[in-house]
């Protein structure tokens, strides 16, 4: 038997009694220093974040923003705002995708993504932006349009594609492409997911030249936009160059000529807000019946918000690496009424795990208090298979400087250990959400569902830093390899020049670990307010659960 | 088995057990409420306009008679005769207009044997005429303005005695009324214009030509006793009623007593018009009206109707009696319930009537549907005549009255205050109505101090209308812009309501994406409301107003008025449920109601906030599901007709075409000539150029807003 045992007062004056063990007490100190420190730290480190969003939020820069009003066009994520349900939410995904990339700014990677509902459903919505770069493919456009087409096709979201663009980017067309995940990919998956069912609609607002025209000739449905949406494989000047033939844009491919003529485009637009409310009732007619409804009937009906204030979150990742503090302060703040029931509590405690509910719906949580030893990873791989047999989804909350080192631990067969949990992870078939609150380092990114094991979804604190190893121990080991090096050739290597290479060593992981490094490259779908997570992890939830549940197998343990 | 035949004296002798109501709307409905209440059955009549209406289902029976002009339904004396006969109803009680004054029809009542609730025939002929009346009324001693009534007709001769009276004189027809086929001449010229134009409508409105002319009274005002006599010679009077306050000639505001009258002239008053009824024998309900010279303070005989009155209201108010019981009972050969000295006079009332109009085109009548509907409630001092309901229609084929609003107070001032109150919580919302008029109107100065008179309206109208450019406007802009706030944020508020409880239940999970504020990734959402402006008094082009939301918290907005000054409003919204609200603003709180129906595209919104109305549309829907796409209009720009189109200012039939495509116009030259409620329109060149789309023919009917023709400018180029 539990035995109830009463806690003081949440600070909101609620008391919850019965209490049971599973209500996680508020074990945060609110007058420590590290407290202040860390409310300090992140506030600065969100500010600079929302002004990294706010500038590409502005997209391609006043000038192309002014003459894309010019043309009665809105822009992506007004477009966006106009198709999902009035006053919904949006998960917008790898918002600052393509910072710092490339000489030239590329707002957003160019493209904007993200999952809304549409007439109570919700979908995928990639959508161009014609003020950056006429909306062409950089190889991270490509990159950022694949991935939401990849959640859209694990989760059957129906994808909605606001198309203007102006194709391939060709001065990086090899980037662009040629190979397996470029551009022809795109195309690929949308007739993949078409043939899975999964309802493939182009509302065509602006160009689509070349390969972009596929992209409404590859959809189940299409709209186009008189005067302002064209669809051709080749534009005028191209067609003039080719041929000879002297035509207008409108004429080659207008929407009069692809309702019309040509049958390329189904619907026919008088302007961009007649053609987005056409793809809002094309939404509206779909029949996924079978395919798409909700498979998670466990959902409870009534659900209490947690006893702590999700803000704090703020203020309890440390900057510093080196602080440490329980995941579980993070758990009590993101989970239904604060209640989690912890499993195997008393073994491998540097790995949390646990079941709890956010929103209603049941989740499984892996959280790490501290390095990976032998027993937190064997918990861990016996956590996941409980989660896949009984289909809970899985929360991964990161905060790993990796697996034990030495001799013991090595004698304990860690590696084995953490193969085992990799592959358990690798293997379950339930929806895997994972959270990045503080370090990913080596193998513990992988054991704990890193971006190489497909979560559904990977957003990052801004608190996040991910490398192979961290700075400190790089610099360390390769400064012992140079020495070594220079030690057989003779080299006199000084005190201080080696304190100089090992700092430059620091400051290069420093600048590959930030968060925006990972989140430019698309390692992740995106950096979020911690005050945010539960939001964030719910409507990641409600996306994910969204298809019948699917069997497990796994490979082999190695015993 | 025959029944034998009842004489007249026997008939009389019988009750009146069930009452066949030949007339609609309001009236049938107050009257059907009354014989409910002495357990009289009733029987209603309806056109097939009126299928379904309030009357109609407000009767025990209902008998169809006719197709929706009411010459071949209301006014069918014949199939109401029938209906009445096939129902056994034993009375018919005309209400007012339709049938009510003819005399004929009373007659025609007795020789079926039906109980004619109202005057005998005779007294309405005589009445009815109103040359004659004058003459009966001269005889009688009660005073008449100065004026020609005999039956010469000849143009040279009235023209010549209307110079004998002097100028300005009216020129009336001496048959109908309501106002219909009235002209004031100024000045000699315009004479034989007007008396032709009047004598035209006249024939096509009562059939018979002939008018009068009499002076003009410059600032008269329109006062008249109810009386009431029985079937046994007695004749008392009921005090009388200012209804001064009128728009193309007919009332829109009416009380008693009259304000501003000592009581000694309350007794002159009441004491000729007993003596005009006891003229022509008179029992049953009338009202003798008189013109009053707010100048000479005398008063003259103006006509006498022969009918309850519109505005019967006001008096059963200040009396506490019942006039349509009075009616019945002395249609059922009883005396008189009170002596003139038992009559009391406690208090005072006023009728407002709440009309389906376009007052900034010149009080023209309007139609349309009522999409929402929600007169104030009632009680022992707030009466509503009303006689529709909600999703009702206004047609063109009646009185485009909507309902009368009857208060009660203990004094003229108290009595005011409250109908200022019952107009600002008068919710109407679908069509055009006269409503804000009339709050306007009970709010100006003269009005509350009872300095009323017919051309009150004319007189006042700066204050009444809005000038653009005036303080007055900038205020009214000001509040249009505050209320255009409140829509966007009661919309917004519903908007996620609706949302939640659609998808809540098949989903929690999924109701977590109707948040409240909605989540977006280090942004707020924003939302664009755009609303179309009609200031209802002004009746400029529409302005568009563009409204930015933002969600702060659950049921909070910013809300950033775009525009040269912009400005940000927070607004707290608790929806209490359908269309009401609480909304806090600047620490204010606030009932707000909110309307909303689809019309032309556009989704029409009303909101009723404090003590203002405003009415906006919202060109753009994103969901087309009410809509038809094929009658999809560009939006961005609102719709829009070729330059120098001039529309239809209301829905009416064409009666004159007067010129051509391809004729050369003046600016102010009439066009055309419209009838609608049997009153005539002329239309106008809005300016000098030539006629072109002119596609319309006498007898055609046109709809509001329709484009009847085009005046294309000609330029004149100076050749050097």
């Amino acid at each position: 038997w539990r035995k109830g045992f009463q806690l003081p007062a949440s600070r909101h004056g609620q008391i919850c009694a019965p209490f049971s063990c599973a209500v996680l007490p508020d074990s945060v100190d609110r007058n420590s220093e590290a407290f202040a420190r860390n409310s300090a730290a992140a506030e600065s480190l969100l500010s600079e974040l929302r002004s990294h969003v706010q500038k590409v939020l502005d997209g391609g820069g006043s000038e192309a923003v002014r003459r894309n009003r010019s043309r009665n066009k809105l822009l992506p994520r007004e477009r966006i705002d106009r198709v999902i349900d009035h006053g919904s939410s949006f998960l917008e995904l790898s918002q600052l995708a393509g910072y710092d990339l490339y000489e030239e700014p590329l707002p957003s990677g160019g493209i904007i993504t993200g999952i809304g509902p549409v007439h109570g459903r919700l979908c995928m919505f990639v959508a161009n932006d014609p003020t950056v770069k006429g909306g062409t493919y950089y190889p991270i456009t490509v990159k950022k349009h694949l991935r939401a087409q990849e959640i859209a096709a694990e989760s059957k979201l129906p994808c909605i594609y606001l198309v203007d663009s102006g194709g391939a980017n060709l001065p990086r067309q090899a980037d662009v492409f040629p190979d397996r995940d470029n551009f022809g990919r795109i195309f690929y998956n949308q007739a993949k997911m078409s043939a899975e069912g999964i309802p493939q609609i182009a509302l065509v607002l602006g160009s689509c030249t070349a390969g972009g025209a596929y992209i409404p000739a590859m959809a189940d449905e299409s709209v186009i936009v008189k005067g302002n949406g064209t669809i051709f494989l080749a534009g005028p000047p191209l067609v003039k160059a080719a041929t000879g033939e002297e035509v207008s844009a409108e004429d080659l491919g207008g929407a009069s000529m692809h309702c019309k003529i040509s049958g390329v485009s189904d619907h026919f637009a008088h302007d961009e807000l007649h053609g987005l409310s056409i793809g809002r009732n094309i939404l509206k007619n779909l029949h996924m019946a079978g395919r798409g409804i909700n498979a998670s009937p466990y959902v409870s009906s009534e659900y209490k918000e947690p006893l702590y204030e999700g803000g704090e979150l703020r203020s309890i990742a440390p900057t510093d690496q080196k602080q440490p503090f329980d995941v579980r302060s993070i758990i009590a703040r993101i989970v239904d009424g604060s209640e989690f029931d912890e499993f195997k509590k008393l073994y491998g405690t540097t790995l949390v795990t646990g079941f709890a509910k956010i929103y209603g719906q049941s989740v499984g949580i892996i959280g790490n208090n501290g390095i990976l030893f032998t027993e937190s990873a064997l918990k861990g791989s016996h956590f996941i298979e409980l989660c896949a047999q009984r289909n809970i989804p899985l929360i991964f909350l990161q905060n790993i400087t990796g697996f034990m080192v030495g001799s013991k631990s090595e004698a304990s067969g860690i590696a084995k250990a953490g193969a085992k949990m990799v592959m358990a992870v690798s293997c379950s078939k339930v929806p895997k959400i994972t959270i990045i609150v503080g370090g990913s380092f080596g193998a513990g990114n992988y054991g704990m569902c890193g971006r190489a094991f497909s979560p559904d979804f990977l957003f990052l604190w801004p608190t996040a830093k991910i490398s192979v190893m961290g700075g400190a121990q790089a610099a360390g080991v390769l400064a012992q390899i140079e020495r070594s090096n220079k030690k057989k050739n003779g080299i006199k290597w000084s005190e201080e020049e080696e304190e100089k290479f090992k700092a430059g060593v620091v400051k290069e992981y420093e600048r590959e670990a930030s968060p925006y490094y990972s989140t430019s490259r698309l390692w992740d779908d995106g950096i979020i307010d911690p005050a945010h997570t539960r939001m964030v992890l719910g409507l990641c939830l409600s996306a994910s659960v969204n298809h019948a549940p699917r069997t497990t197998k796994f490979g082999v343990f190695r015993m | 088995r025959r029944r034998r035949p009842v004489s007249p004296e026997e008939k009389g002798g019988r009750t009146i057990e069930k009452i066949l109501v030949a007339n609609r709307g309001e009236i049938a409905c107050r009257i059907i409420r009354t014989a409910r209440r002495l357990g009289i059955r009733t029987v209603a009549v309806f056109s097939d306009a009126d299928r379904g209406a309030l009357h109609v289902d407000s009767a025990d029976e209902a008998v169809r008679i006719g197709p929706p002009p009411a010459r071949s339904s209301y006014l069918n004396a014949s199939a109401i005769i029938d209906a009445a006969l096939r129902t056994g109803a034993q009375a018919i009680h005309p209400g007012y207009g339709f049938l009510s004054e003819s005399a004929d029809f009373a007659q025609l009542c007795e020789a079926k044997e039906l109980n004619f609730i109202g005057p005998p025939a005779s007294a309405i002929r005589e009445m009815g005429d109103k040359s004659a009346s004058k003459r009966i009324m001269g005889a009688a001693g009660v005073p008449l303005v100065p004026g020609y009534h005999g039956d010469q007709q000849d143009i040279n001769f009235l023209k010549s005695e209307a110079e004998k009276i002097g100028y300005p004189i009216l020129i009336k027809p001496t048959h109908g009324g309501g106002g219909k086929g009235m002209r004031i001449v100024q000045s000699p010229d315009d004479f034989v214009d007007s008396l032709l134009s009047a004598q035209r409508e006249a024939a096509a409105s009562f059939g018979i030509s002939t008018i009068l002319i009499e002076k003009y009274i410059t600032q008269p005002r329109h006062v008249e006793v109810q009386v009431f006599g029985d079937k046994h010679g007695n004749v008392i009077h009921l005090y009388e009623r200012d209804c001064s306050v009128q728009r193309r000639h007919q009332k829109i505001i009416e009380e008693a007593p009259a304000p501003n009258i000592f009581n000694e002239f309350r007794h002159h008053l009441g004491a000729a018009a007993v003596t005009a009824a006891k003229a022509v024998g008179y029992y049953n309900a009338g009202t003798v009206e008189f013109i009053m010279d707010t100048l000479s303070s005398q008063f003259y005989f103006m006509e006498m109707n022969t009918r309850l009155q519109v505005e019967h209201p006001v008096t059963e108010m200040i009396v506490g009696q019942d006039l349509v019981e009075w009616q019945i009972r002395v249609a059922n050969g009883e005396t008189l319930p009170l002596t003139q000295a038992d009559v009391p006079l406690k208090g005072h009332a006023f009728e407002a009537r709440i009309y389906a109009e376009n007052v900034p085109r010149g009080f023209l009548p309007a139609t349309g549907s009522l999409h929402y509907y929600h007169p104030v409630s009632v009680s022992p001092t707030v009466r509503v005549e009303t006689g529709v309901k909600e999703r009702d229609t206004v047609s063109m084929h009646y009185d485009p009255m909507i309902a009368k609003l009857v208060v009660w107070g203990e004094d003229r001032q108290a009595a005011l205050v409250k109908l200022k109150d019952c107009l600002i919580n008068f919710q109407v919302a679908g069509l055009p109505t006269n409503i804000d008029f009339l709050y306007k109107l009970a709010n100006h100065w003269a009005f509350e101090k009872g300095l009323v008179e017919t051309h009150f309206i004319e007189h006042f109208k700066g204050d009444l209308f809005i000038d653009s450019g005036s303080d007055k406007a900038a205020e009214e802009h000001v509040s249009a812009k505050h209320g255009a706030a409140f829509v966007a944020a009661c919309i917004c508020e519903k908007d996620n309501h609706s949302n939640k409880e659609k998808f809540s239940d098949a989903d929690k999970l999924l109701s977590l994406w109707y948040a409240n504020p909605p989540f977006r990734m280090h942004h707020s959402a924003k939302r664009l409301i755009e609303l179309e402006w009609d200031n209802e008094l002004d009746g400029k082009s529409p302005e568009l107003l563009k409204l930015v939301v933002t969600c702060i918290s659950k049921g909070r907005y910013s809300i950033e008025i775009e525009g040269g000054d912009s400005t940000t409003l927070e607004i707290e919204v608790t929806h209490l449920g359908e269309c009401k609200f609480i909304l806090e603003a600047d620490g204010l709180s606030t009932h707000v109601t909110l309307a909303q129906y689809f019309k032309d595209n556009c989704q029409h919104i009303h909101i009723w906030h404090g003590q203002h109305h405003h009415h906006y549309r919202e060109p753009v829907t994103l969901d087309w599901s009410n809509a038809d796409e094929t009658t999809y209009k560009p939006s961005f720009k609102m719709a829009s007709h070729p330059k120098g189109s001039v529309l239809s200012p209301m829905a009416g039939l064409v009666v004159k075409v007067l010129l051509e495509n391809g004729a050369k116009v003046e600016g102010g030259q009439p066009v055309l000539v419209l009838e609608a409620m049997k009153m005539e329109h002329v239309v106008k060149s809005p300016y000098t150029g030539y006629i072109e789309g002119l596609h319309v023919t006498s007898g055609q009917q046109v709809f509001d807003t329709s484009v009847l023709f085009v005046v294309k400018v000609c330029f004149s180029f100076k050749i050097f």
